[in-house]
C-alpha cells in the first residue's frame, strides 16, 4: 500500500523491540470477542489508476457549473477563482499544517489569519472579526447564541426573508437549547414589509433580530431604522450576508448599525464544492469581543522583540473553559480563510469594486431581458446580483425543463420553502461575472421554450 | 582564510556566525514579510476584469460610499507574499508531526486531484438533483463505507467538523429522549480526560455535565459509571480509545450499564484511527460516534480546517438523522425538508446550509478506495505499532503515567521525569522545534501532569521513528544533565523566538489599523 512506509521486516523488528509477539498483543484491551478477525466487507486496495477511473465515473454524472449557462445562487455563487489562489492553498506548508498551537512554527497561518480578520472587519464595516466559522449558516446560529449571552435574553426574531436553511439552523439549535425563536413568513413581493414586520416583533424579551441583505429573494435593505429600533429595545441587530461580493457595491451592515455581522465567504476564493467546505465570516463590535465564538488571532512580539502572531483570548474557548465556553467550535475553516485572503489580496479594493460592479450590471441586463418576456415578472425593486422572477406555472418543473435544454436557470423558491404555496411560481436567479451575453440570451430562450 | 579566484571564502564556517545580523533582517530562505496592508496599494489589483456594462443601478440608496481600505497586490507580489508566509509554517510534508489526538497523517495528493474534478468541485448544492446524481452517489457510497467500518445502522453526513458532529449526536440523543417522553434527563457524564469540546457541546444544548473519574490504569471502570447512573442521566460521552491513548477495556460493560439505565452512549471518535478494521463501535454498544474525516481519513487539516464530522448512529438513534439525507430508489434523491421524508424518519432539524462538506467526502472516499479494507486495517495496525515503538524507545528516560502497558495510536508521557530539572513540558516542546519536529500535544489530557501526548501515525517510516526517538533521548538526557538554556530559550532556530502570549491577551490587537500620521498621533 503506497501510503504505508513500514515493510514486513520493519514490522517484525519493531514488534520485537516492543517486546510483543504479534500485533494483536497491542490490542489486548479490546474484548476478545469484539476484535475483528477478518476484514471489513469492502473492496481491497486500489492503485491510483483504478481510483481515478472509479471516481471519475461518478464525477462524470454531474453537470458542472462551467459546462454551460448557469444562474444558480441562493447562498452559493459561481465566481471565477484566479489560478494562483488554488495553487497557493496547495502549498504543503499551508495544506498539511494544523491549527497554529505552536506559533513559532505557524507564523504563516497566523499572519494570514490576522490579514483575514482585518479584511473581514473592513468589508463588513465592523471593528473586529474572528478567524472563521464553518459557514455562513452556522455563523448565524452562533451569532444568535452570542446575542443571548450579551443581552441575557432568549428570544430571537428571524426575518421571513432570511435564507430558509439559515433559519432552520437557528431554529434547530434554539429549540435544543430551549431558547425562543419567532420566525416570520417569507415576503418575496413587498420586501420593506418584511422589515416592518420584524420591527413589530421586538419587545423587552427580544435578544436579537436576524435579517439578511441582500435577502434570499435578492432585495437590498437599509437596516438603519431597524438598528435604532433594536438599540432602543436593548436587542442586538444581527445582519446576514450570503453573497459577500455584494459588499463591494453596497453599504456595509456595520455602517447601518449592525451589532454582529455574519456572512458566507464562499464567493471569494472558494469554489462551489456542492455546498462545502465554505467559510463563515463573523464580525462584531469590539465591546462584544469576549463573547465571540471561535478563534481569534492577535499581534504580539517574540523574545527578541520581533512582531509575531498568536491565537489569543482563548479563555473563551472550549479547550480552556469546557462547559463554560462561548462555543464548542474547534476546527474551523482555516484553508478556506486562506483562499479568501489570497483572492481578496489579489482583488484589492479596486478589483473588488469592479467585480461587484460587473455582477450588478450583468444582473441588471438579465433582469431587463427577463422583464421583456411575456408572462414573466421581475419582483425586485432593488437587488445586487440575484433577483426573483414570477413565472406562469410550477417553477420547479420549469427549471427541470430548462436544465434538459442545457441551462441551469436558478433555484425554484419551492425547493427552499416547500410549505409556502405562495412561492410555487417563483425562481431565484443569480448572475455573476462568469455569465456572458450569450448565456443570458440562452436563459431567455430556454425559459420562453419552457413556460 | 582560503579564497577562490573571485575572492570569496570557500570553506564553510569561516565566513559568518549565527549571531551575524543581516541588513534586511532576513536569513537566507527565511524572509521577513510585512502584512499585505503594509505593502499593498489601493489602486493596485492582481485581477484583470472587463469594464462593467453601462446599466441603470438597482442598488437604490444603498450604493457603497467611501473607501473600504483593502489594498491590492499584483499577481507576482501576491505569490511572493503567500509563498514567504508558507515558509514560516510546519506541515506534515515538512516532517514528523507528533501532535497527539490530531492524527497528522499523510494527505494523499490523489485526494486533492479528485476533489478538483469539475463534476465534484464545480457543482452547486442547489442545482437540479437530476444534474448531480454522481455527487449524491458519492455521498451514499461514503455513507456505506462509514456504516460498514463502524457496524452502525445510519450516518448523519452533514456535520462540518468533529465538534459539530458531537452536537449532531447529542441533538439526536436529546430528540430520542424527547420522543420517549424522557426529555427531563439532563445529566451527561463526561470523564475529566475528555476533549473540551465534549462538555462544551453538552452544555450548549442545556445538558449538565458531571465528571466521571478514571482509575489508576487510565481507563473508566464500569463501577464508577454505575455509581453515577440514575433517572436524570441522558448520556455518557466517552472517547475511545481514550485521550490517554488507552482502549477502554470495560467499554462493553459500560455500554450495557448505560443502556440498562435508559441512557445513550456517545463515543468521541477523534481516536478512531487506532481501530479501523480492528473493532467496530457498533459491536461495542455505541449509539453515536462522530468520525473526523480530517483525522482518520486523511483530509488535510489546512491550518485549522475545514474538517468534516459525519456521525454514525445505532438502531436506537437512526430515525433522528437531520436534514438533508439521501434516499436510494430509482436514482438518488436528496431529502432536504419534510416534503419528502418517509414516516419512519424523524429528523431533528438542520445543522448547516446545504449538504455538508462535499470536498472532504471526495477526499475521504479516495483515501478509502486507495487503502481498501486490507489497507485500512494495516494502517491502524501500523499507527498502533509506531506509537508503541516510540513508547518502548523512550520509557526508560521519560515517565509513563499509567504504567508500562501497550498504548493504542498515541503514547502519553507525563512530566514526573522532568522534576527538579528546571525544564517544563512547554520548554521541552520548544526544544523539539529546534530539532526540526512539530511538538507533541502538551498539557492535554488535563488529568495527567505536564502531559506529552505523542501520535506518530502510520505515515512514518522506521528510519523516521528511529531518528525521532534518538532526538528525544538526546533532549531528555540534556534536560537531566541540567542544560537548561537549551530548553528555556527555545526555540532558537524557528522563524520566531518564543512568542509572548500573555501580552497578546492583555492588550488584544486583533486587526491591522492604519498608522496615524505623526501630527495626529501627537495630539
Amino acid at each position: 500500500m503506497r501510503y504505508l512506509p513500514l515493510t514486513a521486516n520493519d514490522r517484525t523488528d519493531m514488534l520485537a523491540a516492543i517486546g510483543v509477539k504479534n500485533i494483536d498483543e497491542l490490542f489486548a484491551n479490546v474484548p476478545k470477542s469484539k476484535l475483528m478477525r477478518g476484514l471489513p466487507d469492502l473492496p481491497l486496495t486500489k492503485g491510483e489508476i483504478e481510483v481515478e477511473r472509479n471516481m471519475g465515473a461518478m464525477a462524470a454524472k454531474n453537470r458542472p457549473a462551467s459546462a454551460g449557462p448557469f444562474f444558480v445562487g441562493a447562498g452559493a455563487y459561481k465566481h471565477h477563482v484566479p489560478a494562483s489562489v488554488d495553487h497557493l492553498i496547495q502549498r504543503s506548508e499551508f495544506l498539511t499544517s494544523y491549527t497554529p498551537y505552536q506559533p513559532e512554527i505557524a507564523q504563516g497561518t497566523l499572519q494570514y489569519l490576522f490579514e483575514f480578520q482585518t479584511q473581514v472587519a473592513l468589508l463588513t464595516g465592523m471593528e473586529v472579526a474572528n478567524a472563521s466559522m464553518y459557514d455562513g449558516s452556522t455563523a448565524a446560529g452562533e451569532a444568535v447564541l452570542m446575542a443571548h449571552r450579551v443581552t441575557r435574553r432568549k428570544k430571537a426574531v428571524l426575518s421571513g426573508n432570511l435564507h430558509p436553511h439559515y433559519a432552520d439552523v437557528i431554529e434547530t439549535i434554539s429549540r435544543m437549547a430551549s431558547d425562543t425563536v419567532v420566525r416570520l413568513d417569507a415576503n418575496p413581493v413587498a420586501a420593506t414589509a418584511d422589515l416592518k414586520a420584524v420591527a413589530a416583533q421586538i419587545d423587552a424579551e427580544t435578544s436579537c433580530v436576524v435579517i439578511q441583505t441582500p435577502d434570499v429573494f435578492g432585495n437590498l435593505h437599509d437596516l438603519t431604522a431597524l438598528a435604532l429600533a433594536c438599540e432602543k429595545a436593548g436587542a442586538l441587530l444581527i445582519a446576514v450576508v450570503t453573497e459577500v461580493v455584494s459588499l463591494g457595491a453596497v453599504t456595509s451592515p456595520g455602517a447601518m448599525g449592525a451589532d454582529i455581522v455574519v456572512a458566507e465567504g464562499q464567493s471569494i476564493g472558494v469554489g462551489l464544492n456542492f455546498g462545502g467546505p465554505y467559510v463563515g465570516l463573523f464580525a462584531a463590535k469590539q465591546k462584544y469581543v469576549r463573547q465571540m465564538p471561535g478563534r481569534l488571532c492577535g499581534e504580539t512580539v517574540d523574545a527578541e522583540g520581533k512582531r509575531g502572531f498568536v491565537l489569543t483570548l482563548s479563555t473563551r474557548e472550549q479547550h480552556i473553559r469546557r462547559d463554560k465556553a462561548t462555543s464548542n467550535i474547534c476546527t474551523n475553516s482555516g484553508l478556506m480563510c486562506l483562499a479568501f485572503t489570497i483572492h481578496m489580496t489579489l482583488l484589492g479594493e479596486k478589483g473588488l469594486r469592479q467585480l461587484a460592479a460587473i455582477n450588478h450590471a450583468n444582473a441588471c441586463d438579465l433582469a431587463d431581458r427577463l422583464g421583456a418576456v411575456k408572462r414573466v415578472e421581475v419582483l425586485n425593486a432593488s437587488f445586487f446580483n440575484e433577483f426573483t422572477i414570477r413565472v406562469p406555472g410550477d417553477s420547479a418543473k420549469i427549471i427541470e425543463k430548462m436544465a434538459r435544454k442545457g441551462v441551469l436557470g436558478g433555484v425554484p423558491a419551492s425547493r427552499l420553502l416547500p410549505k409556502n404555496k405562495a412561492v410555487k411560481d417563483l425562481i431565484l436567479v443569480a448572475n455573476t461575472e462568469v455569465n456572458t451575453d450569450d448565456d443570458r440570451a440562452a436563459f431567455v430562450a430556454a425559459l420562453e421554450a419552457s413556460i | 582564510m582560503a579564497m577562490n579566484t573571485q575572492g570569496r571564502p570557500t570553506s564553510a564556517g569561516e565566513a559568518s556566525t549565527k549571531s551575524h545580523k543581516t541588513f534586511t533582517g532576513n536569513y537566507g530562505l527565511q524572509i521577513e514579510e510585512p502584512l499585505s496592508f503594509e505593502i499593498g496599494r489601493p489602486e493596485t489589483t492582481g485581477v484583470d476584469l472587463p469594464a462593467p456594462k453601462k446599466m441603470t443601478s438597482r442598488l437604490g440608496k444603498l450604493a457603497r460610499a467611501g473607501e473600504i481600505g483593502i489594498p491590492g497586490l499584483s499577481e507576482p507580489e501576491t505569490m511572493r507574499h503567500f509563498v514567504r508566509l508558507s515558509q514560516k509554517n510546519y506541515g506534515i510534508d515538512t516532517g514528523l508531526f507528533s501532535l497527539g489526538s490530531c492524527t497528522m497523517k499523510h494527505n494523499p495528493r490523489l485526494n486533492e486531484k479528485m476533489a478538483r474534478l469539475p463534476g465534484f468541485g464545480d457543482v452547486h448544492p442547489m442545482q437540479p438533483q437530476s444534474t448531480v446524481q454522481g455527487a449524491l452517489e458519492l455521498i451514499d457510497t461514503l455513507a456505506h463505507y462509514l456504516k460498514e467500518l463502524t457496524g452502525m445502522k445510519a450516518v448523519a453526513m452533514s456535520p462540518k467538523a468533529g465538534a459539530h458532529g458531537e452536537l449532531c449526536g447529542m441533538m439526536a440523543i436529546k430528540a430520542a429522549l424527547e420522543a420517549k417522553g424522557e426529555g427531563h434527563r439532563r445529566t451527561v457524564l463526561v470523564p475529566d480526560s475528555a476533549h473540551g469540546t465534549n462538555p462544551a457541546t453538552a452544555a450548549l444544548i442545556g445538558f449538565e455535565v458531571k465528571a466521571v473519574p478514571a482509575q489508576a490504569d487510565g481507563t473508566v471502570h464500569v463501577a464508577d459509571v454505575k455509581a453515577l447512573l440514575g433517572p436524570d442521566v441522558a448520556a455518557i460521552m466517552l472517547t475511545n480509545p481514550n485521550t490517554c491513548g488507552i482502549f477502554e477495556k470495560q467499554i462493553v460493560e459500560i455500554a450495557k450499564a448505560i443502556h440498562a439505565a435508559g441512557a445513550y452512549f456517545y463515543c468521541d471518535g477523534a481516536n478512531y484511527n487506532a481501530i479501523v478494521g480492528k473493532a467496530r463501535p457498533g459491536d461495542l454498544g455505541v449509539d453515536a460516534m462522530h468520525i473526523n474525516l480530517h483525522k482518520t481519513f486523511s483530509t488535510p487539516h489546512g491550518g485549522g480546517g475545514p474538517g468534516s464530522g459525519p456521525v454514525v448512529l445505532s438502531e436506537r438513534l437512526a430515525a433522528f438523522v437531520p436534514y438533508p439525507f439521501v434516499h436510494v430508489g430509482n436514482g438518488f434523491e436528496l431529502v432536504e425538508n419534510e416534503g419528502r421524508k418517509t414516516k419512519a424518519e424523524k429528523p431533528f432539524g438542520r445543522l448547516t446550509a446545504f449538504h455538508g462538506q462535499m470536498g472532504m467526502y471526495v477526499r475521504a472516499l479516495a483515501y478509502m478506495l486507495s487503502h481498501g479494507a486490507d489497507g485500512m486495517k494495516q494502517a491502524s495496525e501500523d499507527a498502533v505499532l509506531n506509537a508503541n515503538y516510540i513508547r518502548a524507545g523512550l520509557k526508560d528516560l521519560m515517565s509513563l503515567p499509567f504504567g508500562d502497558q501497550p498504548c493504542m495510536h498515541e503514547a502519553l508521557f507525563d512530566d514526573a521525569w522532568l522534576k527538579d530539572t528546571g525544564v517544563t513540558t512547554l520548554d521541552f516542546a520548544k526544544a523539539m522545534i529546534d530539532e526540526g519536529y512539530h511538538p507533541m500535544t502538551m498539557y492535554f489530557p488535563l488529568v495527567v501532569h505536564g502531559a506529552m501526548l505523542i501520535e506518530p501515525t502510520e505515515s512514518e517510516s522506521k528510519a523516521s521513528l528511529d531518528l525521532f526517538i534518538a532526538t528525544l533521548r538526546d533532549l531528555a538526557r540534556a534536560a537531566k544533565r541540567g542544560e537548561v538554556e537549551r530548553f528555556r530559550g527555545a526555540p532558537y532556530h524557528a522563524p520566531r523566538r518564543r512568542l509572548d502570549e500573555t501580552r497578546a491577551a492583555r492588550n488584544p490587537v486583533l486587526r491591522w489599523t492604519k498608522p496615524q500620521p505623526l501630527a495626529e498621533a501627537a495630539e
